[in-house]
């Protein structure tokens, strides 16, 4: 074993990239839950903004323009989920559910002239005088500009939440959406919006496996990260900030995992294979879990 | 303006209503995607929905849908009671993973020992390995408040290293040339789950499926837990003054679904699969949690989502290969199937108004 | 049942014709693929030969398949169904369908079935797969001269046979043409997550390595070495000559098409007997993709003598003295390895640090 080819900076650095697609997923997702929506079809709206947003990008010849046909073809997926769950009062477990199948299936339809091609490239930034300096530089400052979107959308979704009238109103209508009502809020409509950021997020999050990460078309790319983009809003106790650290953590325990491997250390392959989920139970129960917002997952029906 | 408003009680003809609805709604909007795609629509509708009931190779296919739907049913029959009182176990293929390798293990421990005993123990290893997967959950949720939901889905995945780690290493045939699974327990004749009746696909699995139905239907509608469990997830205030014991509730609740998922995993590893290997669990966990819902969390209501979701699990394999349809415009269409069952369900419940004010 | 009756009418009436009434002349093929054709690598490959088998006979042969069917009782149903749908060939295409296929066998005794990477067969059952160590070797040839940091990373899946395999072939001819050369084996534990290849590439880039070898299919590593600017790769399953001329320098290619054509022309000449194949480059089922100008030319040509060599079975991948990781002896000097200890390989051979997961 050797444990000193591993590479502290650079090891911190690629725990931010790995951790950007599960960010730009959880952090749409957070806000859906905060106004009272569990959506667990996270893992097929990001397979549809992964895709839609390759064929955008192949099409147009721009990163950017696919990323933004991303987030149009995970809202679009959203807003099927918000008319069943809103306007029909369906279940939203089982609708969600029932959107990671249509999802998939959907994406790999769509997809199907796209294998085999190359997405154009993404190149990083390195970012003048910041991106220089040593240690922080690498860490943190010489990435490809959608892990900065990630960051600010972070900070954008926590000053909307706490500092904004509208952010207010967001979480009331997901403590008690008839409180809310009866304030004479819009319950409706400003959960469809909700849903519709969640799916446009979760699609950037798609995205960036497809035309950053990997970057190709395959079916069922995503493999999971959906999934546990929902475990880190639960994990971050619905709060932004915490947030970004579950998918740090998460996304660290990948990195250093495999580190480990390649360094030759003597534990069992599949333990530490295992080793990022079981860190997230143990972070999950050391740390005090924060309150779901009251209505989640709950059917409002406005009875006059 | 359209405004629904609701019914003093569930519509008992709609109820009946919805589901063929769904389906006729799915047959068509499938149809015009299958026209779409340049196939007739027509001759896949009929392949995908008739075909696996009345084709001329209907006596092969009938016997399969008992022993594509009979997980889907055990698991979800379990799922139903915690889906009631408001606990979320959505790790149920964990659950399956975990019965199959307890429930494997002691078959093969004691293989080539011939007794009559070994898959009754079986069944019971696998039913525990199930249980206690599910109160790992169950006991941090009780004890630190810790979000069952997140931590059964974690666990989902530690199962599946852990299955992997079986079939590559303890479990690993010792006459298989090196290659990863487990012996087959189907060719152990005191370990085999084997057709009950030859060519009728009836195999204990399903045996246990359709009790866990009656079981449920009497707990539910005759049983003082069956009450508990429906006030609790109504209102947890209300059960609270009924003395109901929420961590007693939780703890069981967790403890049902996730014995009868391990004893579907049991079942599965010891008759229609054979064997652990790395890719043993397909799913069906999860598949499981929408059969739950379709069925309305009742029992009769899952054994009919059970059978219909193995329908079109059949007829969509059937469609691939005798018309050449993708197998994405399949999960599609079960995606598409499951919006029109949620979505007319409304139906059910409240009353559609036309005309003016509304607050929707 | 009325409905039925109904709906077969209007399609009667509507024109449609269905393949009830495909000639009776017409030989049909099935294939079992355990994956979606998408995936790119694996189940593409074996769909793209399925096509290739359809260009070569036309009208002749009618190909159906199925895709992304799990290992087990859905197998069994979908092989069934097949037969009973009328296929003279079935091709089942994961190692996991080995028992399945088997048991499908025995109740269609008229169906030929052909099951991939497999040891059982049976008088209907033949079992095929691809010495892709061949190509392993060739990529540790080239990989052991264009590394300047001596450290070689290889991405594995699960520790299966196979994979240990492809591991050892590799790390004999890197070290052949380089002895400091030290490989960094890192195993994924999936079989398809794009997301932690690239991880894993990155890690070991990270961790000093500036060739990557990858034994899983998506193109994440390449990505990974491209950004990180000198680090070479190889193409896998298929071409991926999308990343070339660099870092993609060459790839083993996985080509079924001449095996698939084959053993259908066998079935229609009323010739096929049930066999046991295991072809490398030289029957073409192991294709080395076109090696790039990146590569030096004494390399090159190196490397493609190693290839026609492995070809013309002149040359065997394993060829002693070789000895196990344990220092015990393996192969003699001039001894060449038997396929049964090739086909259940589960050692590393002697100079490969860390164990293989068991």
């Amino acid at each position: 074993m050797d444990l000193s080819s591993i590479n502290p900076v650079l090891l911190l650095a690629s725990l931010m990239v790995a951790a950007t697609p599960i960010l730009l997923a959880a952090i749409g997702e957070l806000v859906v839950e905060r106004a009272g929506v569990l959506n667990l079809g996270v893992e097929g709206m990001m397979i549809t903004g992964a895709v839609c947003g390759f064929v955008v990008a192949v099409g147009t010849g721009s990163p950017w323009l696919g990323f933004i046909g991303a987030a149009a073809g995970g809202a679009f997926l959203a807003l099927l989920f918000g008319i069943l769950t809103q306007y029909l009062l369906s279940n939203q477990v089982a609708t969600g559910l029932a959107l990671t199948l249509f999802g998939l299936g959907l994406s790999a339809l769509i997809g199907q002239g796209y294998i085999g091609i190359k997405a154009p490239s993404f190149p990083d930034w390195h970012i003048p005088l910041l991106g220089d300096i040593p240690v922080i530089g690498p860490i943190v400052f010489q990435h490809d500009p959608m892990v900065y979107v990630g960051l600010i959308l972070v900070a954008a979704t926590w000053w909307f939440l706490h500092k904004t009238q509208s952010g207010l109103v967001l979480r009331a209508v997901g403590e008690n959406h008839d409180a809310a009502h009866a304030l004479g809020y819009k319950v409706t409509r400003i959960r469809i919006l909700a849903i519709m950021f969640g799916g446009a997020c979760a699609g950037l999050g798609g995205a960036y496996l497809s035309l950053v990460r990997v970057p190709q078309w395959t079916e069922g790319m995503t493999a999971g990260a959906g999934w546990i983009a929902l475990a880190i809003v639960v994990f971050a106790g619905w709060k932004p900030w915490r947030l970004l650290l579950g998918a740090y953590l998460f996304g660290g325990m990948t990195v250093l995992q495999l580190n480990l491997q390649a360094a030759g250390l003597a534990i069992p392959v599949e333990y530490l294979s295992m080793s990022p989920y079981l860190a997230t139970i143990v972070v999950l129960v050391i740390m005090s879990s924060g309150r779901a917002p009251g209505s989640l997952g709950r059917i409002f029906h406005a009875s006059r | 303006m359209i405004t629904l408003e609701k019914r003093a009680g569930p519509s008992k003809v709609w109820a009946f209503a919805t589901p063929l609805l769904a389906v006729a709604l799915t047959m068509i909007v499938g149809g015009i995607l299958f026209a779409v795609l340049g196939k007739d629509p027509f001759e896949t509708i009929r392949t995908i929905f008739l075909d696996p009931l009345f084709s001329e190779f209907a006596w092969f296919y009938r016997p399969q849908l008992l022993i594509k739907g009979a997980p889907l049913v055990l698991i979800a029959i379990g799922l139903s009671f915690g889906f009631r009182a408001g606990v979320w176990n959505i790790g149920a293929e964990g659950q399956y993973i975990m019965g199959a390798i307890c429930g494997a293990a002691v078959g093969l421990a004691l293989y080539p020992m011939e007794s009559r005993l070994i898959f009754p123990l079986m069944v019971l290893a696998g039913a525990f390995g199930g249980w206690a997967w599910a109160m790992v959950p169950g006991i941090l949720r009780v004890k630190f408040g810790t979000n069952e939901i997140l931590v059964s889905l974690m666990l989902v995945y530690v199962a599946e290293q852990m299955l992997a780690s079986m079939a590559l290493g303890a479990m690993r045939n010792p006459e298989g040339m090196g290659f990863p699974g487990s012996r087959n327990l189907a060719q152990y004749p005191s370990a085999a789950n084997l057709e009950l009746i030859k060519d009728s696909g009836m195999h204990w699995g399903i045996v246990a499926a359709l009790i866990a139905v009656i079981f449920a239907y009497v707990t539910l509608s005759r049983h003082i837990f069956g009450f508990q469990v429906r006030l609790t997830g109504q209102s947890p205030r209300a059960a609270k003054f009924a003395s109901v014991n929420p961590a007693r509730m939780i703890l069981i609740c967790l403890g049902i679904s996730g014995a009868l998922a391990g004893m579907a995993g049991l079942f599965e590893v010891a008759g229609p699969a054979g064997q652990i290997s790395i890719d043993f669990n397909v799913g069906y966990g999860f598949t499981a949690i929408i059969v739950a819902f379709l069925g309305r969390l009742h029992p009769i209501g899952i054994l009919l989502a059970g059978g219909l979701m193995a329908l079109t699990y059949i007829g969509g394999e059937i469609a691939q290969s005798n018309l050449g349809l993708p197998g994405a415009a399949i999960q599609l269409l079960q995606g598409m199937l499951l919006f029109f069952l949620l979505a007319v369900d409304v139906l059910t419940n409240y009353r559609i108004k036309f005309g003016k004010g509304g607050t929707v | 049942m009325t409905l039925k009756t109904l709906l077969a009418g209007a399609t009667l009436a509507l024109g449609f014709a269905s393949g009830a009434f495909a000639d009776a002349h017409q030989t049909k093929v099935g294939f079992v693929y355990v994956g979606p054709v998408g995936d790119g690598g694996w189940t593409y490959e074996h769909n793209q030969a399925r096509l290739a088998v359809e260009a070569e006979f036309g009208d002749a042969v009618e190909t159906v398949f199925v895709e992304s069917v799990p290992e087990g009782p859905d197998a069994e149903r979908v092989m069934s169904q097949m037969a009973l749908g009328g296929a003279d060939l079935i091709f089942t295409t994961s190692f996991g369908y080995m028992d399945p296929t088997i048991n499908v066998a025995a109740k269609f005794p008229d169906v030929k079935f052909e099951h991939a990477t497999g040891f059982k067969r049976a008088d209907n059952v033949s079992t095929y797969s691809a010495r892709f160590y061949e190509g392993r070797a060739v990529q540790g040839h080239i990989a052991g001269q264009m590394t300047t940091s001596n450290v070689i990373g290889y991405i594995g899946s699960f520790p299966i046979p196979e994979v240990v395999r492809g591991i050892n072939a590799a790390y004999i001819h890197a070290k052949a043409v380089n002895p400091d050369v030290e490989f960094k084996i890192v195993w994924a534990y999936t079989w398809f997550d794009p997301a932690k290849e690239a991880e894993a590439a990155s890690v070991l880039i990270e961790q000093g390595a500036d060739v990557i070898l990858q034994h899983t299919d998506s193109t994440a590593p390449q990505a990974a070495a491209q950004s990180a600017g000198n680090v070479v790769t190889f193409g896998q399953a298929s071409d991926m000559a999308e990343f070339g001329p660099f870092p993609r320098v060459s790839s083993i290619i996985d080509n079924w098409a001449p095996y698939y054509i084959a053993r259908t022309r066998a079935v229609m000449d009323g010739t096929w007997t049930s066999t046991d194949t295991w072809d490398g480059i030289g029957a073409g089922m192991v294709g080395i993709g076109e090696i790039s100008s990146a590569v030096p030319a004494e390399i090159k040509a190196s490397a493609e003598a190693l290839r026609d060599s492995l070809a013309d079975g002149s040359y065997h991948a394993f060829t002693g003295p070789v000895n196990k990781q344990d220092g015990s002896a393996w192969l003699a000097d001039g001894e060449t390895a038997d396929d049964g200890t090739l086909a259940g390989m589960n050692f590393y051979v002697e100079g490969i640090t860390g164990d293989v997961p068991q």
